[in-house]
Formats: C-alpha cells, sequence, structure tokens
C-alpha cells in the first residue's frame, strides 16, 4: 500500500536551480525601477571593461589648445570633445568613462572586503554566542557608533591618502551591517531542527558553519552587499572629493569633481558630467538592490 | 525471546537556568527530574505525556545533543556522559533521531542525495560511488525513487519528507532511533505510512525505538512499553498492554480516556482534568499531580510518591487505581 501512494502530491519540476532562477527573475521583473537599474549597470560594466576601445581619447592626454572647451552643442565646444574638455584639456567623455572602471573596482573590492570579514565575523558570533559574540558584537558598535565618512577620513588619514587605502576604510566601515545581518541571520537558522540533525548526525563545526548554516543565510546578504555596493561608490567619491582617495591624475569621478571646484560658476560642465555619472550609477544600483530584496527575501517586501 | 540491553539510563535529569529579570534570583527550570528505563533491541519505548513534561528534554538527552544535569546515561554498557570525545562520536552515530517537523529538519538548500549522503561523507571514508550506491539503497528502502536523488525539499510533500527524514536517520546503521513526534505533523492518511515504514525498518535492522507522542492511538499502534511522564517526572511504567488495561495512576487514566475510539457505540467516559499543568519552575509540594488529582489523600500533598512496582506496571502514585 506504501509503494502505491508513495509519490502522491509529488512536485513534478524539473530541476531546481533554473527553476528557482525563473521565480527568482519573475519576483523580479515584476518591479520595472530595477530591471531599468539592472539595464542601467549592465551597460556600465560594459563600458568598463571596454573603455579603451570605447574611449575616443586617452584619459590622461592633455590637449594643449583645448582647455576648458564647453560640450560640443555649446558655442565654442566641437565634436572632437563630445562632453567638452577640463582645465588642463583633457576629454571629459573618455576620462567618465574610464572613471566607471574605478567605481565599480572600488565597488567590487570593498564589497568582497566588507563581506568576507562580515560574514565570518557575524557567523562567528551568531554560532558560538558567549563572550566571543559580545566582545565582537561590541567592537561592531564602536565601529558604527561613529558618523562613517569621518571614520573612513580618518582611517585614510592613518594609513596615508591613496586609492587602496580608501577601500580598506571604506570596507571597515561597512563591515560591521555585514556582521549584524549575518549573526543575526545565523541565530535565527540555529535554531532550526536541520541544524540539530547535521549535529545528529555528526557534522563537524567548520562545515555546520559554512555548508550547513551560512548558505541558508544569504538572501538578506546579497541585498546587503548590493546596496554597499553604491554606498562604497559614493564615499569612495567623497573621499576622492576631499583628497583622501584616488590622487590626481587618476580619472575617478570623486576626484574629478574635486579638481573642478574652482570652475563650477565659469564651466559647468566639468562639475555636472562626474556628478551625474556619480548620481545615476548609486541610482541604478539602488534601484537594482531593491528588487533584489523583494525577489529574493519576501519578508522584507515593502507595499 | 531473549531480549538484549542495548540503553540504560537511571536518574537522568536535566534542570535549564532561567533568567527572571535582572533583580531577581535565577530559577531553575527542572526540565527532566530523574527518569529510569531501559530500551531493548528491536522494542519500542514510548514515551507520553502532555506538552511541556519534558519528552522532548529526554529526546535531547539520549541523541546526546544535550549533557545530563545529572544521572547516567550508557550505551552497550558504556557510559556517554563520562566518555572521551572519540567514543562519544562513535556512540553518536548508534543514536539517531527524527524530528516532529518534516519541514525544518531538512537542509532547504541541500538536495536530497546530498542530505543522505552526508552522514557517510562525515563519518566513514567511503568512496563517492559507495555513498551513492547506499543512499539509493536506502532511497529504495523507505520508498523514494531514485530520480528523487536531485531534488530539494521544497518539491516533496510532507509525508515523503518524513521518509527522507526516516532514511537519513538510518544511514550510519543506528541501534537507537529516536522518534520526536514523527507522525503527528502528517495528515492522518499519511500517519499510517510512516508508521508502517518504521515497524518495517524496526523488524528489518532490528532497532530500539525511543517513540515520544502526545497520540495514544498512535503509540497503541507501535509501543511495546510505555513511559508516561508529567511535569518531568515518569509516573507510570509498564507494558503496552498493562498501562491500556488497568491505567494505575489517575493521570494516566486521564489521558487514556481522553483518546478519541472510532466506534459510536461506545460509552464514552471522559475524565476532564481541570486547570493547567503548574510551573516546572515552582511545583507544587508533594505529588506535582495534587492541584488536578481527584484521588488526592493526605499525604499525597507532603511528599512526592516513589516509583514503585503495581500489578504490571511500576506507578508513582500514594492512592493508585485500584488499588484499595
Amino acid at each position: 500500500m506504501a509503494e502505491l501512494t508513495y509519490n502522491q502530491g509529488l512536485d513534478t519540476r524539473q530541476s531546481g536551480r533554473l527553476e528557482l532562477l525563473k521565480e527568482f527573475w519573475r519576483y523580479f521583473s515584476e518591479n520595472r525601477g530595477a530591471v531599468i537599474g539592472l539595464i542601467f549597470f549592465v551597460v556600465i560594466i560594459i563600458i568598463a571593461v571596454f573603455a579603451d576601445l570605447i574611449a575616443p581619447h586617452l584619459p590622461n592626454h592633455q590637449y594643449r589648445d583645448a582647455f576648458l572647451q564647453p560640450p560640443f552643442w555649446q558655442e565654442g565646444g566641437s565634436v572632437k570633445f563630445i562632453l567638452g574638455t577640463d582645465a588642463v584639456g583633457r576629454d571629459m567623455l573618455s576620462r567618465l568613462i574610464h572613471g566607471a572602471r574605478y567605481s565599480l573596482f572600488i565597488g567590487c573590492v570593498v564589497v568582497s572586503l566588507a563581506l568576507i570579514v562580515g560574514v565570518s565575523l557575524g557567523l562567528i558570533a551568531g554560532f558560538f554566542r558567549g563572550w566571543i559574540d559580545t566582545t565582537i558584537m561590541r567592537l561592531m558598535d564602536i565601529v558604527l557608533s561613529f558618523p562613517s565618512l569621518l571614520l573612513a577620513l580618518v582611517l585614510v588619514a592613518i594609513l596615508g591618502p591613496s586609492l587602496v587605502n580608501a577601500m580598506i576604510a571604506i570596507a571597515i566601515v561597512q563591515q560591521p551591517h555585514y556582521v549584524r545581518l549575518t549573526r543575526a541571520a545565523v541565530m535565527g537558522e540555529m535554531s532550526k531542527d536541520y541544524v540539530t540533525a547535521a549535529r545528529v548526525i555528526g557534522v563537524r563545526r567548520l562545515r555546520l558553519m559554512f555548508v550547513t548554516i551560512l548558505p541558508n543565510c544569504m538572501a538578506p546578504l546579497i541585498v546587503q552587499a548590493a546596496l554597499s555596493f553604491s554606498t562604497a561608490i559614493l564615499d569612495a567619491a567623497a573621499l576622492g572629493f576631499l583628497g583622501m582617495g584616488a590622487q590626481p591624475p587618476t580619472p575617478e569621478w570623486g576626484t574629478m569633481l574635486a579638481e573642478a571646484r574652482e570652475f563650477i560658476l565659469r564651466a559647468w560642465w566639468v562639475v555636472t558630467f562626474p556628478g551625474c555619472a556619480i548620481l545615476f550609477t548609486v541610482l541604478a544600483i539602488n534601484l537594482m538592490g531593491d528588487g533584489l530584496r523583494d525577489a529574493l527575501d519576501p519578508k522584507l517586501k515593502s507595499s | 525471546m531473549k531480549r538484549e540491553t542495548i540503553l540504560e539510563a537511571s536518574g537522568l535529569k536535566r534542570y535549564y537556568e532561567v533568567e527572571r529579570g535582572s533583580f531577581k534570583a535565577k530559577a531553575e527550570l527542572k526540565a527532566l527530574n530523574g527518569a529510569t528505563f531501559t530500551l531493548e533491541k528491536g522494542c519500542t519505548l514510548a514515551v507520553v505525556g502532555e506538552s511541556g513534561c519534558g519528552k522532548s528534554t529526554l529526546a535531547r538527552l539520549v541523541t546526546m545533543i544535550e549533557a545530563p544535569t545529572a544521572g547516567e546515561l550508557s550505551i552497550r554498557g558504556v557510559d556517554i556522559v563520562a566518555a572521551d570525545l572519540a567514543t562519544k562520536r562513535k556512540l553518536k552515530s548508534k543514536v539517531q533521531i527524527v524530528f516532529q517537523d518534516p519541514y525544518g529538519s531538512l537542509n532547504p538548500r541541500q538536495k536530497i542525495g546530498h542530505a543522505l549522503e552526508e552522514p557517510l561523507l562525515v563519518n566513514t571514508n567511503m568512496s563517492k560511488d559507495e555513498r551513492r550506491r547506499a543512499v539509493r539503497a536506502m532511497m529504495d528502502l523507505v520508498g523514494l525513487r531514485p530520480e528523487q536523488y536531485d531534488r530539494f525539499p521544497h518539491m516533496f510533500s510532507g509525508g515523503q519528507r518524513q521518509r527522507i527524514a526516516v532514511a537519513r536517520a538510518l544511514m550510519l546503521n543506528p541501534e537507537i532511533v529516536v522518534l520526536d513526534e514523527p507522525v503527528s505533523a502528517l495528515d492522518v492518511s499519511i500517519q499510517a505510512q510512516i508508521l508502517n515504514l518504521l515497524l518495517d525498518l524496526q523488524q528489518r535492522f532490528n532497532l530500539a525505538y525511543l517513540f515520544i507522542s502526545h497520540d495514544l492511538s498512535v503509540v497503541k499502534h507501535v509501543a511495546d512499553e510505555i513511559m508516561v511522564m508529567y511535569l518531568g517526572m515518569v509516573i507510570e511504567m509498564g507494558s503496552r498492554d498493562a498501562i491500556f488495561t488497568h491505567p494505575r495512576h489517575p493521570y494516566t487514566r486521564a489521558l487514556l480516556s481522553a483518546t478519541p475510539v472510532a466506534d459510536p457505540l461506545r460509552e464514552k467516559k471522559r475524565i476532564v482534568l481541570h486547570g493547567e499543568p503548574p510551573s516546572p519552575i515552582d511545583p507544587p509540594h508533594g505529588c506535582y499531580f495534587n492541584p488536578r488529582c481527584t484521588e488526592t489523600i493526605d499525604i499525597c500533598f507532603k511528599q512526592f510518591p516513589d516509583l514503585r512496582p503495581c500489578g504490571k506496571a511500576r506507578v508513582a502514585c500514594h492512592n493508585p487505581i485500584g488499588d484499595s
């Protein structure tokens, strides 16, 4: 009798992963803003990857005959420099295109760094609890109690101003969020039966932490990673603007803004375009992150 | 039939410390307050009682998820409380557990084939092929089809998940399986399938079951011995027939009378207990059951009765039924 009825109620879906991906895309594509954000983000990635081919000029080449030339549609502009040139005659468009590389690079490095360290610490805190948990969480509270940009500034001041140090500083500032998220998720999972079941089977600690528990905590972390990607770009631009991040002549968007500060009144294009680049990139990533959150974590769904 | 004792527990206790706010002293919650029993190969010991009586705590102690506060627990004569780590690991694989909720007890991100392989992966050094073969054999045994190897838990129904959970518990060839209300989360129609599967497997592998349940009709179907618990105490123990035909403890009698019987002509004599079980943090003086008991005599309010032989069973009651 058991043999006759055992397959009742079976879900006949073919493969797990493909199906999950399809379902994810269905939820994700419901959110139009998220799709637009994703498209924009993909375009930026393509631009960054093929920057050398797309950019009409070298980012740091100075055209001595064309200082502060306006964009082509304005009087005095030429099609040679579509978005104009800056104070030392470098093509704005080429610099912006190359700047996309830096922004993506900063985002990737900062997020990976913060993710790896933060998730490990959060996993340890949530798994072991007790004094380890208290120590880690109080340390994170201390980091969180500073205004993030100020702390990043202090850290860069200590480490010395450079793009790499700025990225390290931003990663340190961001990582408490990952620690907290991971810890909360781990604590939630720890109380579930499948963790106990794995223990009874004899699964050892490390495997339990990384193979059993961690994959089940990934949804909020992916969302946080996507959203903090944009924060990282923004913070790096802010540090660059304050002269603490990428150093000139690097075509980093924040640094470009800083160099253009004194020409705000005379040449609007040297500030507006890098500003817009930052704005749209961050906006696109945030929209995408929101869609990601809605698709991955129905509990956080905003109506 | 000669029975081989495989697990012995004596005076097993588990207390939890409970915080009651920053200005009060910590309280002691006696979740399990002295349980003595033995498990025999091929037999089922059913543990019954209402929620909060310490059934699940007992399950956690026997499966070594938690260490007892006091008391002895030995498997095949080896004391597992005092054993060193290597022995403990070895003994751990001898005791496995099946949980109540088949939705929570499977890792949602693990394919079931992999979930079944995991016990072998972490405990033995079998090759990948050997593991896969063992898993397929076990899947066949519990009534799962081979093509379900690569599916995720969310693609299965509750009954099938419970089959997976049973299969995983059996992967390491355990001698004792703790069944923590294995069918109470399932549909009644599926319950029978799983119970029959469990009985088949018990015969095939000569397993000892510690069957925890609050459903007495299920217990009647599977149990050889029954242990009735109330507020962390064992209050009655005996063979299934002795308990079901001649319950001696007033609590057991009330429990049995609450079991629905599918017989419309049968006269219903329900004994309804009044009130809630007392708090295990602050149990009543004397017998813990005295506030709800209908058979109290003076000594019931002074002293907790010991478990003593009474007819075919053993009862912890000063005034057992049918004794006067």
